[in-house]
């Protein structure tokens, strides 16, 4: 876990996440989001967390993101970015921003463990996808079906939206 | 050396985007993605501590990996259902500007 790494991808993430917001384009917002998941999947491998990592490229930059897109050009949003902006809720917004980091900032200060760098892995610790695994399907059987239920509900749920007329 | 602040500020920094986000952008699309950034730096922080607190054996305590999996899976269904009932309101509508839509603004 080299720290140049750790800044490089930490950057690439958070300089996309920024540009997310601050795009007028949603189309250009959807990309910068792509860039950032991306950053966030390498911070996840530096971690140690493979298994992790792969699903968030999967899940996140692949499915997720095609979704996003998809709905903006199925929309076909341009007319938004001609809008004017409210300066009194844009100064509160931000305001209201700056507070809550100051206050997460000052937290972190306090934590003693914060300052402790991580201690290494032994040599066999490679098999993360092998250990959530059993995690899953041991200790977390019952939530993870209960997931499987929640995606069919969700399905279906997307398919009665989707419909024409509602009844 | 990395240590586990400099993982919990970039979180909390993130975390700090996608609220502004949802705060300062008027269009629903746009605070829909800001909402997706707030939920992954939650997932980093989780990894971070995962990594962090090393069981018995000196390996990353992988409960919080499984806890962000969960998370993941619901994110997505999530993105599924409220992508769908962004364009329920589209075609009801003909907007995604939250400014046009306060039927139950006081």
């Amino acid at each position: 876990m080299s720290p140049l790494f750790f800044w490089i991808a930490s950057a690439l993430m958070l300089i996309f996440g920024a540009a997310v917001i601050i795009n007028r384009n949603p189309v250009a917002s959807a990309l910068s989001l792509v860039v950032s998941f991306l950053g966030l999947a390498a911070l996840f491998m530096s971690l140690d967390a493979f298994f992790i990592g792969i699903i968030q490229v999967l899940v996140y930059a692949g499915a997720v993101m095609v979704l996003f897109l998809f709905i903006i050009m199925l929309l076909d949003l341009r007319a938004e970015e001609r809008r004017r902006i409210n300066i009194g809720a844009f100064a509160g917004g931000v305001a209201v921003a700056i507070v809550f980091f100051a206050q997460l900032y000052l937290v972190i200060g306090q934590l003693r463990t914060a300052k402790l760098p991580f201690a290494a892995l032994p040599a066999t610790s490679g098999d993360d996808v092998h250990r959530v695994g059993l995690l899953l399907f041991g200790n977390y059987n019952l939530p993870f079906q209960i997931i499987g239920v929640l995606i069919l509900v969700a399905t279906v749920g997307v398919i009665v939206l989707s419909k024409r007329e509602l009844r | 050396m990395v240590t586990l602040g400099d993982y919990l500020f970039v979180s909390g920094v993130l975390f700090t985007i996608g609220f502004a986000g949802v705060l300062l952008r008027r269009n629903l699309i746009i605070i829909f993605m800001s909402l997706e950034l707030m939920l992954n730096a939650a997932n980093l922080s989780l990894v971070a501590f995962s990594r962090f607190r090393l069981d018995s054996l000196g390996l990353p305590n992988y409960h919080g990996q499984v806890f962000v999996f969960f998370i993941i899976t619901v994110a997505a269904a999530e993105v599924a259902v409220g992508l769908a009932i962004i364009v329920a309101l589209y075609r009801l509508r003909r907007t995604t500007h939250i400014e046009d839509i306060n039927s139950l603004k006081f």
